[in-house]
């Protein structure tokens, strides 16, 4: 008997829900929308419903007319991604899945590294860009990024890579001029991010002294020290002078000021003089008391 | 001798076939201890956000996620509060590989093919589910002492 009464309240129900024109079946949703855009789905029926959409960055919960067209706004649905749409009414439920796509390059978050680093060091400088829209998401369409490092003295080196899954990178050389350069990434020559790479000059080149008498001391002074590009050594840079003699050893350890390293050594006959910055090696002086 | 030497040859074809299949990671070597801490902390994320989701909690979202991909989740769970809502992700199945470690190792992207079922509930009451397929893109990176989720969107 209760059976009988549970069927015949299913099919009442099932009765009202057809008559209001509202069904299980699908809803009549775009299959993918533009980030930001507005659109429009339609409704069967009549009365009431509740519509819950949820996904990655939006949860909307809004009681719509059935039968009415619902519409969107731009402001709506503006994040990216995989969303569940659900129309219910009278316990019935249509349901609906859909992408919110991606809208056009807005930004690009570019990572330079290093930001300081030798001059003449080849593929030592790594851009990583990745591609945002004006709502912070991913755009995965593929874009073409143009890479372009130009240096102090104006030289440019420039690459361009297709962005996969988003994200595109090059290696650069560092210039042979040390400085600042720039170090610029572009989408469609309309988003542009930029970031300074400091070049700074490399090891010491080659390290040369001279050598002359002072009373009984030796003046000891090296020749402008430079990379092997040319670029002058940071002052600062220690230079080891060494005097090897009989009498035993006397090592003194001088910074470079203004490019080049100054100090005196006792004048012993017979001594060995050298300098030595880092694992570069300099020229020896043999002191036979005032020539050399 | 020749039949020897047609299966050197196919065996090494077999070995370049399965090389190329293999997803590319590059262009930064990822050690096997990397890549195991990457793939635990991308699944313990996922369990992070399927909590903070399930009970709209959003600082459950601070231990796995940072940036544009926590901004984006907090904003969606203050919705849902607002709304009077909860998403509820069942068992998600994963099954993804990370395509690409950038040369100064700041962040690694995977690609993640994920299925799960989604329900929401109205004021606690169930009004609906649907079953789930994705793939998502997540880029994450490195931390003091994890890996976090910065970006997670699924592919249109």
């Amino acid at each position: 008997m209760r059976n009988a009464a549970q069927c015949l309240c299913g099919l009442l129900a099932l009765l009202v829900v057809s008559q209001a024109g509202f069904t299980q079946d699908a809803l009549r949703w775009p299959k993918s929308v533009e980030a930001g855009s507005s659109f429009s789905v339609p409704t069967s029926g009549s009365g009431p419903a509740a519509l819950y959409i949820v996904g990655p960055g939006d949860a909307i919960r809004r009681k719509v007319q059935l039968g009415n067209t619902i519409f969107f706004q731009p402001s709506d649905l503006h994040n990216a991604g995989h969303y569940l749409a659900l129309l219910v009414a009278g316990g019935v439920v249509q349901s609906a899945q859909f992408d919110v796509a991606p809208s056009q390059p807005a930004s690009l978050s570019f990572i330079a590294k290093p930001s300081r680093l030798p001059v003449a060091r080849a593929d030592a400088i790594s851009g990583v860009a990745y591609v945002f829209d004006v709502f912070h998401n991913l755009v995965l369409r593929p874009q073409r990024i143009s890479f372009a490092l130009s240096d102090a003295a104006g030289s440019a080196q420039s690459r361009s890579a297709s962005t996969n899954n988003g994200v595109a990178w090059v290696q650069m050389n560092s210039a042979a001029k040390a400085g600042a350069a720039q170090f610029e990434a572009s989408v469609d020559d309309a988003v542009h991010e930029r970031r300074v790479v400091q070049q700074v000059p490399g090891d010491p080149c080659r390290v040369r002294i001279n050598a002359r008498a002072s009373g009984s001391r030796i003046l000891l002074e090296t020749e402008p020290v430079r990379d092997c590009s040319g670029n002058a050594v940071p002052d600062g840079t220690v230079v080891t002078f060494t005097e090897t003699s009989p009498g035993g050893q006397t090592t003194v350890d001088v910074p470079l000021k203004r490019g080049v390293a100054r100090t005196e050594l006792p004048a012993q006959r017979g001594a060995v003089i050298s300098a030595a910055i880092g694992v570069v090696l300099g020229n020896e002086i043999r002191w036979n008391g005032g020539g050399q | 001798m020749i039949r020897w030497l047609f299966r050197i040859s196919l065996l090494i074809a077999a070995v370049l076939f399965a090389a190329s299949a293999r997803p590319e990671v590059g262009p930064r070597t990822l050690e096997a201890q990397t890549r195991a801490s990457v793939e635990r902390d991308y699944r313990l994320a996922w369990q992070s956000l399927q909590r903070a989701l399930a009970d709209n909690r959003p600082e459950l979202l601070n231990e796995y996620f940072v940036g544009v991909a926590k901004d984006k989740f907090t904003n969606t769970i203050r919705e849902q509060r607002k709304a009077g809502i909860q998403t509820l992700y069942s068992e998600p199945a994963h099954d993804f590989s990370v395509v690409f470690y950038s040369p100064e190792g700041l962040s690694i992207q995977l690609l993640d093919n994920v299925q799960y079922r989604e329900e929401i509930r109205d004021h606690g009451r169930s009004v609906g589910s649907a079953e789930v397929r994705a793939r998502y893109v997540a880029v994450m990176t490195p931390t003091e002492t994890k890996w976090k989720v910065r970006l997670l969107q699924a592919e249109p």
